[in-house]
């Protein structure tokens, strides 16, 4: 199917576009929603946008994370164990409406087709998200997704992989919305460090695949490895270090933790 | 709906709306890679005689039909068994992980990684790597773990590393989940070795075409030794790949009912259930679409069953496509209801089956001749024997063997030769529930 511009793409390059003027890679920062519980997840996403990241990623946890590495999967399984709903997580994000930074809500394919695709993507929409990511929803198995979101105005950034072929990448640049998510490493998150080689490969074949940014995540753990990736890619996206420094202390000191971490991460980006 | 319909693949990877390929782009490759790899082996001869050799040879196959006539009489049916629980390492998992382990050899991958929930996955998985001198990492929940103690130390003899999953259940899906994790990190030499008709296109395919030998062999010897074809052929369901194995010959074959018996637990509708095609939804789970017991979140529920192989809140997507097709029949049998199957077929048969196959057998003791008429032939898969679900049985049902018949009150009934009636078994068999809750009746949806 093709593609037209929707206005979550739009939000979403405006981001990168300012970042780029700043002469540096857009900041991309990964959350778990509701961890360790709402309103501490509130105040640790004020804290990373306070900090200086361009653009949120909100984790919707899912039973059964295929991509996920411990330090994810643990927050996640806490906030399943607490009995947190999907309308929970929409509610925190349209709670966030202040910020003004695009936000993707991150979760998996079963959750947005349990709901219907439609009917997620309409929630999606009225929580103020510019963006989906389903890294299990590969481009030829989203047509029906892309549809709805189209229709909803939500960019879908799909994953590409040092191991996809050049047939898949045109077609993955082609899908893309937002930017194209160049995994750093094959893996689940939070495990091994950026292989920068082989991600440099990857960035090199995508880029002239597609018309979005292309951002590098997993395996970007610190501000040396997101100076390293903001040399050669558009953005880098950090997850796994930045959920930990939610969950190693105590909860009311999260939001600083994350913030004092995102500060050194943005200036890891800076250095390009 | 034809019966050739639902036996084929509409489209590429799928079976009807069911399958496909839901994984992230990191395991894209191996997945391309596989589907050649198993298009080459088909067509390639020597790989066939390769196959075929290690099934007779090393396998032990074929397996027998044996007519079960203490069973029968019990059952007012003719009971065929499909004897996998005498295939070498006791179960049908080794007509799978024998081709799985030589196609990973033509793929060059030194590495096999598999999950296991009852354990027979695993020991075949360890018995096919030693076999190929193949490194190999099984993934166990750690509550499966315990509960087939012995399988994890056959594991551990057979060279495997056995690694226990603490996450979510502690059981079966996690297991899988913990085994995806490896495979997207390490697909470059490692070949996961699924251990059902589930997972991402061509699995599904690959593991049916692998057990289908059970239902090509069963069809000879039924036609031989009974004549004709059976009335229906029965297996139990958890993910689904002895059943398939067991359906797949006969699914062009419309005079022949074809009915997975799914592990209902504490009854559809308890809570406490795997009886996903009963009472689960359309959602997709460990790569592929299918039907899965999901909430309306889309968080997967946890499954439950006395028997940890079927302990599985999904199920393989070409079963979803034949319930919904029509031209198979999923009904469910309780944890009660497998313990049963247990009981009698030990008592009557001399044949300790696993408790994954007495689910089958549970189900036919109670509703087989109601459902089927009375003196329906039937081929029933004893798709494992029974040797790992001893202490479990023993611990659930609360069955103190050794001491009871010790004082010569074993608390089970016991029919003599000659005197097994239906009788009996309408005396021994339990109540159904008030709600209905052995799940029996529930076909799979529309």
């Amino acid at each position: 199917m093709t593609t037209t511009t929707v206005a979550g793409a739009q939000h979403i390059q405006a981001a990168f576009d300012r970042a780029a003027a700043e002469d540096r890679a857009a900041l991309i920062v990964y959350l778990t929603s509701c961890f360790p519980d709402p309103d501490t997840s509130r105040a640790c996403f004020e804290a990373a946008v306070e900090a200086g990241a361009d653009v949120l990623e909100i984790g919707v946890p899912f039973s059964d994370p295929m991509m996920d590495g411990p330090i994810i999967q643990a927050a996640n399984q806490h906030v399943l164990d607490a009995g947190t709903r999907v309308a929970d997580h929409l509610a925190l994000i349209r709670s966030l409406d202040h910020l003004a930074v695009p936000k993707l809500v991150m979760t998996y394919v079963t959750i947005a087709d349990t709901r219907g695709y439609a009917a997620f993507a309409d929630e999606c929409a009225a929580a103020g998200l510019a963006g989906v990511i389903l890294p299990d929803l590969p481009v030829p198995e989203a047509d029906a997704w892309r549809r709805e979101a189209q229709r909803a105005g939500l960019a879908t950034v799909f994953l590409a992989s040092s191991v996809s072929t050049d047939a898949r990448l045109d077609a993955i640049g082609a899908a893309s919305q937002g930017w194209v998510y160049a995994t750093g490493l094959l893996g689940v998150t939070g495990v091994k460090g950026v292989s920068q080689d082989v991600t440099r490969a990857l960035v090199e074949r995508v880029r002239p695949r597609t018309s979005v940014p292309v951002a590098v995540g997993i395996g970007v753990k610190d501000r040396g490895s997101a100076a390293e990736v903001a040399a050669y890619a558009d953005g880098v996206i950090v997850g796994s270090s930045v959920v930990r420094a939610v969950a190693d202390g105590d909860p009311a000191g999260a939001p600083g933790r994350v913030g004092a971490l995102v500060r050194e991460l943005r200036e890891g980006v800076s250095r390009r | 709906m034809t019966a050739t319909d639902a036996s084929t693949e509409l489209r590429e990877g799928y079976f009807g709306a069911f399958g496909g390929q839901f994984v992230p782009e990191s395991l894209s490759d191996a997945l391309a890679q596989l589907v050649d790899a198993w298009a080459d082996a088909e067509a390639d001869a020597a790989f066939g005689a390769q196959l075929d050799a290690l099934r007779r040879d090393y396998g032990g196959r074929p397996t027998p039909l044996y007519h079960a006539a203490r069973l029968s009489e019990v059952c007012g049916l003719e009971v065929w068994l499909k004897r996998e629980d005498l295939a070498h390492t006791g179960s049908h998992k080794l007509n799978n992980v024998v081709g799985q382990a030589l196609l990973a050899q033509r793929m060059g991958k030194p590495r096999v990684i598999a999950e296991t929930g009852a354990g027979q996955h695993g020991v075949a998985t360890a018995t096919a790597a030693a076999l190929f001198g193949l490194r190999c990492t099984v993934y166990m929940g750690a509550e499966d773990c315990r509960r087939q103690r012995l399988n994890v130390v056959r594991m551990q003899l057979l060279g495997a590393e056995v690694v226990p999953v603490e996450s979510g259940t502690r059981t079966l899906k996690d297991a899988i989940n913990e085994a995806m994790r490896d495979w997207v990190t390490n697909v470059d030499d490692t070949h996961y070795l699924i251990g059902s008709a589930m997972g991402p296109h061509p699995f599904p395919t690959i593991v049916r075409e692998l057990q289908k030998v059970i239902s090509v062999e069963d069809k000879e010897q039924f036609a031989t030794q009974a004549g004709g074809v059976p009335d229906a052929v029965i297996a139990c369901v958890g993910g689904g790949s002895n059943a398939i194995g067991s359906f797949a010959e006969w699914i062009d074959v419309p005079e022949v009912r074809l009915i997975g018996i799914e592990a209902a637990g504490e009854g559809v509708g308890s809570g406490r259930s795997a009886a996903t095609i009963s009472e689960g939804r359309e959602a997709v789970l460990h790569g592929s679409r299918s039907i899965v017991l999901v909430d309306d979140d889309g968080q997967v529920r946890p499954a439950h069953s006395v028997s940890a192989g079927l302990d599985y809140p999904g199920v393989g997507p070409e079963h979803a496509w034949l319930a919904s097709s029509g031209r198979g029949t999923y009904l469910a049998a309780t944890d009660e209801d497998a313990l049963e199957g247990f009981r009698r077929t030990c008592e009557l048969e001399g044949i300790i089956p696993a408790l994954e196959p007495a689910h089958a057998v549970g189900w036919l003791l109670r509703h087989g001749r109601a459902e089927l008429g009375e003196g329906a032939r039937v081929v029933l898969t004893m798709s494992g024997r029974g040797d790992k679900d001893v202490d479990e049985v023993v611990e659930v049902a609360g069955w103190d063997l050794g001491v009871a018949r010790a004082f010569g009150n074993d608390g089970g009934v016991r029919v003599p030769a000659g005197q097994a009636g239906t009788e009996a078994a309408t005396e021994t068999a339990t109540e159904v529930d008030a709600d209905g809750g052995t799940g029996v009746g529930a076909e799979g949806p529309a």
